[in-house]
């Protein structure tokens, strides 16, 4: 698979740290590969933009850091502004119209997919917002597999939050089926 | 944390403080778990001297901190090495002095292990840039802390402490482990605590047991008391000393990478060792000849295998965290110290292979 460098990024709450270390967590623990998670810790990731990072690889990871990221998820426009002009060229933009207005082109693949909208007309809680994020990349990227994410989040859940969660996934997932 | 349960930790005391606070956070689940006993304590330098005083009640024991709480913590680190109690301190570096920059890299407290607390001395202190290798050189903490009846402190970093990565944990006793040497002499017989057997070890015997016996940061002697016999100070610090320096070979740590045709030679450790190794590899992939070598002792400085590493050489880089506190080591012990170069980054980032190599083509004299 080589490497995939990932930056999630949107504001404090949103979940994206969470969603981060989820994915790290289904690829060494369920996939068998190297993963390597870090985030932006600081009084400037309380209430403004948080970033966390994952490199998924299937040879050591050394330099643990993100610079030129294959994927960046922008869940606020601050954080697209930031974020975005750093993505490798061909690599993947997911935004969510609902908090980003996309001003320019970047070399890679852009998605815009309503995903906001989406959870609070069919879960009706932003608690799952970050889940269902992961199940829209994995939908336009299949880095891991959808099962692996799911065993994760059972052992992280209490077990009255798993179905929704699942369904939060799921419906990431159908977002972007062709 | 998971190497210090594997060591065999019993007690903790801790006073919380970023980037060490998950050490705390999960051994006050994992420790009473096990039976162990978690305290956190009213600051950090009642956390040191209370696993001081458990150490000498006969079991293994650790306290973590970061920049601020070290310092508060040298003072009663002295008193351990002189008093020959092991314990292990984890110092998850951040940026100093004072309270600094508490969030983001740094290795600034290198000299600090060596040199924080006051009087000559002698002290063990490891570091380590992935958690395989954390928990590793965790466990040889305890391990010499117990063969040498000394504090030995583990020098992490904010980036090692908050990063996540596979961790492969080792079967129970797929690392040996070093249990306390404790002392043969029954009760009623006269027991010399302070009396090294022929081969420089002190066998112990648990404080508040059977045997009586004091416990000083005054020189003293055989029995622990104080005493200002010129003979018994000579003795005794020589003993601190001699037991860790002439030990350097047994207590030292490093890892090879692409040394042995190596022109340029980086020197790192911690996470800065993780940078080196990428710009070695990326080197080597354009058929450079670089090598790196991740030292995981500290202290007492390698100082043979940084020189014979180095010999041959024809230039040395040591990238770390901090203005050249492992650099000037380097110098002092190679060859010729003008082939010894910097490679740092003192502003809470951690060092980027752009970073290492702008100063590589500097030193080549192409510029940047």
């Amino acid at each position: 698979m080589g490497r995939t460098r990932l930056v999630f990024s949107g504001s404090g709450g949103q979940g994206v740290i969470t969603a981060a270390i989820v994915l790290a967590e289904a690829a060494v623990l369920h996939e068998g590969l190297i993963a390597v998670q870090t985030q932006a810790y600081g009084a400037a990731a309380r209430g403004s933009a948080t970033r966390a990072d994952v490199i998924i690889s299937d040879s050591p990871i050394n330099y643990p850091m993100v610079v030129q990221p294959n994927i960046v998820v922008c869940l606020t426009q601050e954080s697209y502004n930031l974020y975005a002009p750093i993505i490798r060229p061909g690599g993947l933009l997911l935004t969510d119209p609902r908090y980003v207005h996309t001003e320019r082109k970047v070399d890679a693949v852009q998605r815009e997919v309503a995903m906001h909208a989406a959870v609070m007309e069919k879960i009706g809680a932003t608690v799952v917002y970050n889940i269902c994020m992961l199940g829209t990349l994995l939908g336009l990227n299949p880095l891991v597999r959808v099962e692996s994410i799911l065993s994760v989040l059972e052992a992280r859940m209490p077990k009255r939050f798993l179905e929704m969660n699942r369904e939060a996934l799921l419906l990431g997932q159908s977002l972007v089926a062709s | 944390m998971e190497g210090a349960l594997y060591a065999g930790l019993e007690f903790f005391a801790g006073y919380p403080i970023t980037p060490s606070t998950e050490i705390a956070e999960h051994l006050s689940r994992r420790l009473p778990e096990r039976g162990g006993k978690f305290i956190q304590m009213e600051d950090e330098i009642a956390s040191m001297c209370a696993i001081i005083g458990a150490s000498l009640t006969g079991h293994k024991v650790l306290t973590a901190t970061s920049g601020p709480g070290f310092s508060l913590k040298q003072e009663a680190l002295g008193y351990a090495i002189m008093a020959e109690i092991p314990c292990v301190i984890v110092n998850v570096q951040r940026g100093g002095p004072s309270t600094g920059i508490p969030t983001h890299i740094a290795q600034g407290d290198v000299n600090q292990a060596r040199w924080g607390t006051h009087g000559d001395h002698a002290i063990i202190a490891l570091t380590a840039s992935n958690h395989q290798d954390v928990f590793a050189m965790t466990v040889e903490a305890f391990n010499m802390a117990e063969t040498f009846r000394t504090p030995v402190i583990l020098l992490f970093d904010e980036v090692v402490g908050h990063m996540r990565e596979r961790l492969l944990l080792p079967e129970p006793g797929q690392i040996p482990l070093v249990d306390r040497l404790k002392t043969s002499v029954r009760e009623g017989v006269d027991y010399h605590p302070y009396l090294p057997r022929e081969d420089g070890r002190l066998p112990m015997a648990d404080f508040g047991g059977v045997h009586r016996y004091n416990v000083t940061g005054l020189y003293h002697d055989m029995w622990g008391f104080p005493s200002d016999n010129p003979k018994v100070v000579h003795g005794l610090i020589r003993h601190l000393v001699d037991k860790i320096e002439n030990h350097v070979e047994q207590i030292t740590r490093y890892k090879s990478f692409y040394l042995d045709d190596a022109r340029t030679v980086l020197v790192s450790y911690g996470a800065a060792a993780r940078t080196a190794l990428h710009v070695v590899e990326g080197q080597r992939k354009r058929g450079q000849k670089y090598g790196l070598l991740e030292l995981q002792t500290l202290w007492p400085f390698p100082a043979e295998v940084v020189a014979d590493t180095c010999a041959g050489a024809e230039r040395v880089v040591v990238v770390e965290m901090n203005m050249g506190q492992v650099c000037r080591e380097v110098q002092r012990v190679v060859n010729d110290p003008g082939k010894v170069f910097l490679a740092n980054r003192i502003d809470g980032v951690l060092v980027t292979p752009t970073d290492i190599r702008q100063t590589l083509r500097l030193i080549a004299g192409q510029g940047v």
